[in-house]
């Protein structure tokens, strides 16, 4: 199979993008300043993201498609409002993440953002999970672009003027170059930000005059840097097929109002509410300047592995190694002591809260 | 005077009379991107050619830094490890690693020299 490229392809080469092969596409590690540079571009003013890897699956047809997809997702599918954005997860019948995802209710149907290496999947499992009467459009005429940052919004608004009255988990219509453009107010960094899907065509130009308003094109290197401080989950590190939202210390994305009720992998998820987990993910603080990458072993200290590192860094804006792994429950209490195994040594570290740098979500605004 | 070589592990070292001074090569750094942590081998400690004498991290990896010489460890630069980030700087002059009472000077015959290295860091990333 060939790898793939996206629309911004000729702008990532033009920007002195280092390029490397992600989920089958030719995707930016980093440009010409770097990650850590770019990592605090993104938090001081804003940073763009090509993530047009990812999937963006439409489904539509049908007075019962929000009960059928009620018995997939566990969100609460009937109390969203149109344009209104929830946190969820396909799961398998074990309980297992087979993906997360944002799913957005929109006008005749949903749109769902699913990650790029498992977004083929996920649209045969929920194909095959839903009657043929459903129209499934897993839409690949369409780029995705984040734009995050505290500057986002006024940047965006230059480019697509009523954009920064749109409150934050929720998307609208909007008009670039004369052509329909949906935008939510959300993202992966924990910064305030915007994915705006909008046609292939159209993305270069639309990314160029983002960044003639200031900002600047983002890595995957930053991207990740960014998602770790935030204490969000990466697929395929943090979540996979034999870890529940549960164990993900993702308990506030399933609704209270579904746990009694049938979806894929809910009788896991009810039992697991009930009694509890074994596992749970924490963030993890070493004492001193060593890095924990994912897998690091995990001990106590009479030396007994309690769990494994999923994800760590160096986080640039908190300016001290971070991490997040899986740890046995009974050690999962913040400031509990821990050892990390990095290169035969076992470097002391914290149990600590999630996430490492504070959030700084909008809840939507005064347009100004 | 001094002699400067490289390794095909993109250290650099530079000795006079028996006191080698190591670091990693600028291509290196490129390499890596930006540094955000190393560390050391233990002063006094003795380190054999070709082996294992400290670890740098960038934001995406870890990468361990090999002596190009044998010898012991006589001195090594703090100033890296409180600011990794000089590193990327300054790699090939303020930013050294390690100093070594080198044990055998024949060791560095087989060692590139600066024209020699850039044509192997060419090559190599190309």
């Amino acid at each position: 199979m060939s790898i793939k490229k996206t629309s911004l392809n000729n702008l990532h080469i033009k920007y002195g993008a280092k390029l490397v092969e992600f989920a089958g596409y030719q995707m930016p590690i980093q440009y010409k300043d770097g990650i850590i540079q770019e990592h605090k571009y993104t938090r001081s003013h804003s940073g763009i993201f090509d993530v047009s890897h990812m999937g963006q699956l439409f489904i539509s047809g049908g007075d019962d498609l929000t009960n059928d997809l009620e018995k997939i997702f566990p969100a609460d599918l009937k109390k969203l409002k149109t344009n209104q954005s929830k946190y969820s997860f396909l799961m398998n019948n074990k309980g297992g993440i087979q993906d997360d995802l944002i799913i957005t209710k929109t006008s005749d149907g949903f749109l769902i953002i699913l990650n790029a290496a498992c977004k083929y999947n996920d649209y045969e499992v929920i194909k095959s999970k839903l009657d043929n009467q459903y129209k499934l459009n897993l839409d690949e005429s369409l780029s995705l672009i984040a734009l995050q940052g505290p500057e986002a919004k006024n940047v965006l608004n230059k480019v697509i003027p009523g954009c920064n009255s749109l409150k934050f988990m929720n998307g609208n219509n909007y008009v670039y170059n004369n052509k329909k453009v949906y935008i939510t107010r959300s993202g992966y960094t924990g910064e305030d930000g915007f994915e705006i899907s909008i046609k292939h065509n159209d993305a270069e130009t639309f990314v160029e005059s983002l960044i003639e308003n200031g900002s600047k094109l983002i890595g995957l290197g930053a991207r990740d840097t960014l998602r770790m401080e935030a204490g969000l989950c990466l697929y395929g590190n943090d979540l996979d097929n034999d870890t529940s939202p549960i164990e993900a210390n993702l308990k506030w994305a399933i609704p209270k109002s579904r746990i009694e009720t049938e979806f894929v992998g809910s009788e896991v998820l009810k039992n697991q509410f009930q009694s509890g987990v074994k596992k749970l993910r924490v963030g993890i603080k070493p004492d001193s300047k060593v890095i924990a990458r994912g897998n690091t072993k995990i001990y106590n200290d009479k030396n007994q592995e309690i769990g494994k590192v999923t994800s760590g860094t160096f986080g640039p804006s908190v300016e001290h190694p971070i991490a997040m792994g899986y740890v046995d429950n009974s050690y999962s209490t913040v400031n509990t002591k821990i050892f990390l195994e990095v290169r035969g040594k076992k470097i002391p570290a914290n149990i600590c809260n999630l996430p490492f740098y504070k959030k700084n979500y909008v809840k939507g605004e005064i347009n100004v | 005077m001094s002699e400067v070589k490289y390794s095909k592990e993109h250290e650099w070292i530079k000795l006079d009379g028996e006191e080698a001074t190591i670091g990693i090569t600028k291509h290196a750094t490129e390499m890596l991107g930006d540094i955000v942590f190393a560390e050391l081998p233990e002063k006094g400690s003795n380190v054999d050619k070709d082996g294992t004498a400290g670890v740098v991290e960038s934001t995406k990896a870890a990468s361990d830094v090999y002596t190009p010489v044998s010898g012991e460890v006589i001195d090594t630069n703090q100033m890296i490890v409180d600011d990794p980030s000089k590193i990327n700087e300054d790699p090939e002059e303020s930013a050294w690693f390690f100093k070594l009472k080198i044990k055998d000077k024949s060791e560095m015959d087989s060692l590139m020299s600066k024209e020699e290295y850039e044509k192997f860091a060419k090559e190599t990333s190309a």
